[in-house]
This record gives C-alpha cells, sequence and structure tokens, in this order.
C-alpha cells in the first residue's frame, strides 16, 4: 500500500501550503470573509426560515396584508435625514368599550383607540379590518380625533361581510370631504391634493405638514346582544424591515435570505459537478484515444455548434422548470465543452511519463491509473477554474429567473429584479428593490472570483510573476 | 502554386467531420424545438378544434345530422393534416424539417409574425437580424480593439499604479452585462434622467432619417456601455497578461536588445506571433454576437435576434427556434472551417497533412 501513503499525504500537506499561501493575498481573505458571511446568512436561514415555509409565504398574499406596499428599508432614513412612517396597528380588543342597554334590546357600543404619530412624513394607506360576528349586518361610525382635537366624521359603513375591510385611502368621498374641511380651516385652496393620508395627518395649512401627537378612532355601533365586532386600524408606514417590500406587500428579506443559499448551491454543485465531469470525460478521451476519443471530440464539436443558452431554456421546458432539472441540464450542456481539449492534451503527455509505465508494469488497471495517477497530477489547475466558474453559474440562475424561466417556487434574487422591473421599480425611483438582490448578486460573484483569481495565481507560476 | 494533395484531403477530412457535427446539432434542436413532437400534437388539437367550431357553426350545416356533421369534420381534418404534412409521422417530419434547416428553407412560423405581417421565418428573422448586428456586432468589435490595444498598452507599463489598478478591478467581469445595464439604467434613467431605458426609437419615431438615426443611437449606448464595462477589466488584464508571456521570448528579448523602438517590438515581435490566436477569438466573438443576447436585449427592450428567440422559447414556436439555431451553427460552422483553413495553410508548424 506504499502508493497510497505517498498518494495521501502528499495532497494534504500541499493543502496546507495552498491554504498558507491562499491567505497570503489580501484579495483572497476578503473573499474567504465574504463567502464565510454568506454561508453563515444560509444556515441561518435554513435554521429559522425553513423552505416550505418561506416558500409558502413567499406565494401567499394573505399573510403580508398587514404590510405596506412598495415600502422602503427602514434604513433608508439615514439617507432622507427624517423619520419615515412604520406601520401603526392598533386594535379595538384592547380598549374598553363604553356600553348603552337600549330599550330594544340592542346594545349601543363604542370604543376609542389611540396612537401616537410623531414621524416626519404621511402614511402610505389606511386600512380598517374587521374581525366580526353578528346576526344582523351591523351599521359602524368611525371619528377620526387629531391631536388638535378636531374630530371628524370618516364614515358610517354598513358591514358587508364579518371580515370587511374599509379601505379609507381609496374612499372619494372622504377625500372630498377632507379637501372642503382644508378649504374651509384656511379659507382657500390648500397648494397641494388633499389625499386622505394628508387629509388625515397634516397641520391646516396652505402646504402639507405633518401634524405630529396622539391620534384617536372612535368607533361606534349599535349591535345585538350576541354580536361581536372587533376592528384593527393599520396606519400603513412607508418604511418596512431591513430589506423593505414589494408590490405585493412581501417582505423582501425573505427572498434575499433563501436566495443565498438557493444561488450558492446552485453555484457551487453546478461547478463542481461541471467541472469534475468534465475532468473525467477529458482523462477518458486522452488516456484511451481510439474510437473513443474521436466519439467525445465529436460530440464536443456539436455540443460547440449548439448555442447554449436557447438550449439550455428548451431542455429545461422539455421537462418542468424546477431548479434540479436546470441544475441537470447546465451540467450536461457544460461537460462536453471545448475546455476538455485542453485536459484530454495534458492527459496524453502524461500518459508516456514513467512512473506511468511503471505502474502499468506491475500491472494497475486502466481505472486505477485514471484515478489514482493521471488525475491527481492534473486537478491542481484545475480547482481555481472550478471556483472562478461558480459566479457565472450563480449569474446563469439568476438570469433565467430574470427572464421567467427560473424555478417558480423558489424565491431567487433574479426573481426579485425581475418583479421590480415589470412593476415599474426604474420608473418610479424604486432604487432599493432593484439594488438589494443586486448587491447579494454581486458580493457572492465577488467572493468566488477573488478566491479563484489567488488560487489561479498560486498554481500557475507563470502568473504569479506577472 | 500548387495546393497539395494531402491539404486539400486534410481539408476534405475536416469539413467531412464539421458537416457531420452540424447536422447531428441541428437534428438535435429541430428534436427539442418540437418536444419530440409534442408540438405536432398541439397543433393537431387546435386545427380539430377550430374545425368542429366551424362547422358547428356555419348555418349551411345547421340541417345535418350529427353523424353526417362528424363525416364533414373528419374529412376537412384530414385535409388539413395533409395540407400541412401532419399526417406523416414525427420522426419523418423531422428528416424533412432536417432537410429544409440544412437547405436554410425555414418556413413559416407557427405564432411569430415579422413587424410587416409576414410569417416567413426568414423575413422575421432577417427583420431582426439588422437591430442586433449593430448592437452587439459593434460593441464586440468595440470591445475586442479597446481590450486589445489596452492589454497592450498596460503591459508596456507593467507595475505601475494603472497595471496594479485592472488587476485589482479584473473580477469586476464576472458580472455580467445585463446586470451593469440594470444599474446603467438605475443611474442614467432613473436617478438624472438623460438617457432611455429601452427600446430602439422614441416613441413617436422621428420623421427624419437624420433624427431617427441619432435616437436609435442615443437607445443604443446604455446597452453598449453595459457591454464594454462588463468585459473591460478582464479583458484588459488578460490581454496584458497574455502580451507579458508572449514579450518575456528570446526574440523579443534580442529585438530589445538591438535597440528596436518600442512600438516596432510590439507589433512586430510580441503582436504577430499571437496574430492566430487573436483573431480567432474575434471572429468567434462576432459570429458568436450574432446570436443576440437574451438577457440584454430583454433588460433593454431592444428588438433582436435575443429578444426573438426569448419569444419563441415561450410560445414555443419550433420553426423560428430552428431556424435561429440553425443560422448560427452553419455561420459557427463555415467559420470554424475557415479559420482552420486557413491555419493550416499559412502556419508552417501546423503540418496537419503529413510530408
Amino acid at each position: 500500500m506504499g502508493w497510497l501513503k505517498t498518494g495521501s499525504s502528499k495532497p494534504s500537506a500541499g493543502l496546507k501550503g495552498v491554504l498558507r499561501e491562499v491567505l497570503s493575498y489580501k484579495s483572497a481573505i476578503a473573499g474567504i470573509v465574504i463567502l464565510l458571511f454568506l454561508i453563515g446568512l444560509s444556515v441561518y436561514t435554513m435554521v429559522t426560515i425553513p423552505l416550505p415555509e418561506a416558500i409558502q409565504a413567499w406565494r401567499s398574499s394573505e399573510a403580508w396584508s398587514r404590510n405596506p406596499r412598495n415600502a422602503q428599508p427602514e434604513w433608508i432614513e439615514l439617507f432622507y435625514g427624517r423619520r419615515l412612517p412604520r406601520t401603526i396597528k392598533v386594535s379595538l380588543g384592547e380598549t374598553k368599550a363604553s356600553e348603552v342597554l337600549r330599550e330594544d334590546g340592542t346594545l349601543s357600543v363604542s370604543w376609542v383607540i389611540h396612537f401616537n404619530y410623531d414621524y416626519d412624513d404621511f402614511p402610505s394607506e389606511i386600512i380598517v379590518f374587521f374581525n366580526s360576528s353578528y346576526v344582523e349586518k351591523p351599521v359602524v361610525e368611525i371619528y377620526w380625533i387629531r391631536p388638535d382635537g378636531d374630530e371628524i366624521l370618516l364614515k358610517k359603513h354598513s358591514l358587508r361581510r364579518p371580515d370587511d375591510r374599509l379601505y379609507l385611502s381609496n374612499d372619494l368621498g372622504l377625500e372630498l370631504k377632507l379637501e372642503r374641511l382644508f378649504e374651509s380651516k384656511i379659507g382657500k385652496k390648500p397648494n397641494f391634493t388633499v389625499t386622505v393620508e394628508k387629509g388625515l395627518f397634516s397641520e391646516y395649512s396652505q402646504d402639507p405638514r405633518v401634524l405630529k401627537g396622539v391620534y384617536g378612532m372612535r368607533l361606534e355601533a349599535t349591535l345585538s346582544k350576541n354580536d361581536v365586532l372587533n376592528a384593527e386600524l393599520v396606519v400603513y408606514g412607508t418604511v418596512h424591515g431591513l430589506a423593505g417590500t414589494d408590490h405585493l406587500r412581501r417582505p423582501l428579506i425573505i427572498g434575499l435570505l433563501w436566495g443565498a443559499p438557493i444561488a450558492m448551491s446552485f453555484g457551487l454543485t453546478t461547478a463542481l459537478l461541471t467541472t469534475s465531469l468534465g475532468l473525467i470525460i477529458g482523462t477518458i478521451s486522452g488516456w484511451y484515444g481510439g474510437k473513443i476519443d474521436s466519439v467525445i471530440q465529436r460530440i464536443v464539436e456539436i455540443n460547440a455548434v449548439l448555442p447554449f443558452l436557447p438550449i439550455l431554456i428548451l431542455l429545461t421546458t422539455f421537462y418542468r422548470i424546477d431548479l434540479f432539472i436546470i441544475l441537470l441540464s447546465v451540467v450536461v450542456l457544460s461537460i462536453f465543452s471545448l475546455g476538455i481539449k485542453g485536459t484530454r492534451i495534458l492527459v496524453m503527455q502524461i500518459k508516456s511519463y514513467p512512473y506511468i509505465e511503471a505502474a502499468q508494469a506491475y500491472g494497475a488497471s486502466n481505472m486505477r491509473l485514471i484515478l489514482f495517477y493521471v488525475i491527481p497530477k492534473i486537478l491542481p489547475p484545475v480547482v481555481p477554474g472550478m471556483i472562478s466558474s461558480v459566479p457565472g453559474f450563480v449569474f446563469l440562475e439568476a438570469g433565467l429567473s430574470y427572464l421567467g424561466l427560473g424555478d417558480p417556487f423558489l424565491p431567487t434574487w433574479g426573481k426579485i429584479i425581475s418583479d421590480a422591473q415589470t412593476n415599474g421599480a426604474f420608473y418610479k425611483g424604486m432604487y432599493y428593490w432593484v439594488l438589494e438582490p443586486a448587491f447579494m448578486l454581486i458580493l457572492t460573484a465577488i467572493a468566488f472570483a477573488l478566491i479563484g483569481m489567488a488560487l489561479e495565481r498560486i498554481v500557475n507560476p507563470k502568473l504569479k510573476e506577472l | 502554386m500548387t495546393i497539395p494533395k494531402g491539404f486539400l484531403k486534410f481539408v476534405g477530412k475536416r469539413a467531412v467531420l464539421l458537416l457531420i457535427s452540424l447536422v447531428i446539432a441541428i437534428y438535435i434542436s429541430i428534436l427539442l424545438a418540437n418536444f419530440g413532437g409534442l408540438i405536432d400534437e398541439m397543433v393537431k388539437a387546435d386545427l380539430l378544434m377550430s374545425i368542429t367550431m366551424n362547422v358547428r357553426n356555419n348555418p349551411a350545416y345547421q340541417g345535418l345530422t350529427a353523424s353526417e356533421r362528424q363525416r364533414i369534420i373528419d374529412s376537412m381534418y384530414q385535409a388539413a393534416l395533409e395540407a400541412r404534412g401532419l399526417n406523416t409521422p414525427f420522426l419523418v417530419r423531422s428528416l424533412y424539417h432536417l432537410k429544409n434547416a440544412l437547405t436554410m428553407d425555414l418556413g413559416t412560423a407557427l405564432y411569430l409574425t415579422s413587424d410587416s405581417g409576414s410569417k416567413q421565418v426568414r423575413l422575421i428573422i432577417l427583420e431582426r437580424l439588422p437591430q442586433t448586428v449593430m448592437l452587439f456586432t459593434t460593441v464586440t468589435v468595440i470591445n475586442f480593439f479597446l481590450n486589445l490595444l489596452g492589454g497592450l498598452f498596460i503591459a508596456r507599463k507593467y507595475g505601475s499604479k494603472i497595471d496594479k489598478a485592472i488587476a485589482a478591478l479584473a473580477p469586476t467581469s464576472v458580472i455580467p452585462g445585463w446586470v451593469y445595464g440594470i444599474f446603467l439604467i438605475l443611474i442614467f434613467y432613473t436617478w438624472l434622467h438623460v438617457l432611455p431605458p429601452g427600446g430602439l426609437v422614441d416613441y413617436p419615431p422621428p420623421k427624419d432619417p437624420f433624427l431617427y438615426f441619432l435616437s436609435v443611437l442615443k437607445h443604443m449606448i446604455l446597452p453598449m456601455l453595459s457591454w464594454i464595462i462588463a468585459g473591460l477589466f478582464l479583458g484588459l488584464y488578460s490581454n496584458r497578461t497574455f502580451f507579458l508571456i508572449f514579450s518575456t521570448e528570446d526574440y523579443v528579448e534580442v529585438a530589445r536588445a538591438k535597440g528596436l523602438p518600442p512600438r516596432q517590438v510590439d507589433m512586430g515581435y510580441v503582436m504577430r506571433p499571437t496574430l492566430p490566436s487573436i483573431i480567432t477569438g474575434l471572429s468567434l466573438a462576432v459570429i458568436g454576437s450574432w446570436g443576440g443576447a437574451i438577457i440584454t436585449e430583454t433588460v433593454f427592450d431592444w428588438p433582436g435576434l435575443g429578444r426573438l428567440l426569448a419569444a419563441a422559447l415561450s410560445y414555443p414556436d419550433p420553426p423560428v427556434i430552428v431556424g435561429e439555431v440553425a443560422i448560427y451553427a452553419w455561420l459557427l460552422t463555415l467559420t470554424v472551417l475557415t479559420l482552420d483553413v486557413i491555419y493550416a495553410f499559412l502556419d508552417p508548424r501546423v503540418k496537419v497533412w503529413g510530408g
């Protein structure tokens, strides 16, 4: 078993050496730090948000009804220098109602809820969610109490269903009422369009100015004896969480976090399979020569003539689009790339080396020669290439997702960019929506590129001198 | 000068091998684009459906019994199948498609039409080709010379600050053009409002041809810039390294020692032996650019071959897919063959035909 000893001890010493050398490159250290961060992020994501939950959450619209639409991330305030509104949710349930029993046996109930509003901008939307059970549809009166004491009747509303919603922002009647109120308070038409949000939260002034303070909402309803009424006032902000939300109110953070393990596992697995299978095929081609070689060379030529991306798309749609099929298709199309010609020529040279002849002399099989004598010899220059090929695969997956040809269920970075573009992020200036996934993509790509380049210099001494 | 017999034999053998690869490649794409015959079934189902609806809604057939009507439907369906050649099995049809694709008889599209309303695949492709060539071939050539001359320049400044900066920036080229495109749109459209986010011309298109040209040029800036940036640093870096490796050869040192001016050393001694690989690189890049770029064209809403292919893939419209792939494969095969022949003829080291 002599060969095993030298065979196994040498690469490990080499590995240590390589690691020490890699760490002598600052760029490689940066790459490794980014990579470790991304791996940590992926592990954290997979532990805290299991994939089925993430997929379900990403695809359901109901789960996010209390999130603002197209909200920017909270840290964006740093650039604006103002406090931007968060989403405020106040429920009736917690406040004690005043109840009056009428002669006809119905209850006249009233609730008052309060919340503090001290942001520098107006909210994006106001909705009242009802949650009730009743015999006869109750009529609800909603009053708005401003910090300056003014009280406005917002709406007299007959519940249409137990879980009715009152979209105050879309209420044109209310808008008109508020506009008249402003006109009468300041004596002339204000300089701005009085939307519901501005009408409710602005000072009575010529220009919109947020009136800070404690706001209140009073609800009055007439209920039968066993009726239950609960309501939640949601004043939507313009910022949300670490990453903001998209057009379906989904928190982008879920997509951004889950994008990491998806992109990394796709990139790494594809790179590993493509490189190792390509290596084996190239070696077989060079080792055996003859018919096997010419068949492999013809396949390479056929593959070179076919345009990669269209054939890849055809292959994936031929079956069904999911990440695994995409991965397999990429591997199938990549292993017969022109790159294996280089391996083939190297192997042809190695084949005539004395140590191979010696091994052949004591009767080593072809399999053994290839696996233990040839491949270890040609492996070093291949590894940097493998690492450097990861970004390409990461962007390939992102590109396919961007085209709408990626996995339809998984939340990926490419899909977020595509969503952003088709929903007018460029036009409306929602930078965060595009920049966040793009930043994650670039971070991942650069990490592998930096490490790959350092490795390339280490194994290719000619480059090292330059 | 007589052409050696061995040379002709080499060219013939190479041509045959490449043509076999071409035939197989196109046949694979035909099988894939037709989903192994699945598209035929879809077309047949569509035909039967529309014929049935027509017969049912036609007042002339109202008086007939159900079985008589069915007979009419059957005969019309058979006639329609025959008219389209759908009554032969897919395997036979696929060979027929293969013959057509190889002879560049591209046929008619299933769904897509050209802007002028034609269903001829040839016309649909010809309509898109100029836009793609105008954008991607131009930028490929620009990139090529920019990186080549820039690389040569930097190789001369080996070890300087700019050299180190280029080496440090080289990893940025792993980011593909379409991602840079998205950044450029954010900067020049969303933020600065100076350039359009995509499309071919302004809407409505200017009447005056010169203004039209200027408008197209304006729309080309961002997509071209995105590809130039994407290729720049790695291109410069690898060209520089390539030239540096070649400039340490003995004959270059000798030329320098003779006191030849640096320019002459660069052109005559460093560049010249690298010319074959440079020409190969350029010609393959130019051919590759004719296929357009699916993702970049989608980002910039550019009406080229890439977008056409994307549309054809999403329908799917097999004749258009096969047409594009066949043109691409033919161009590539011819280019490779031409390059093989030129090198075999010119380079004394490649004595492929023995002797």
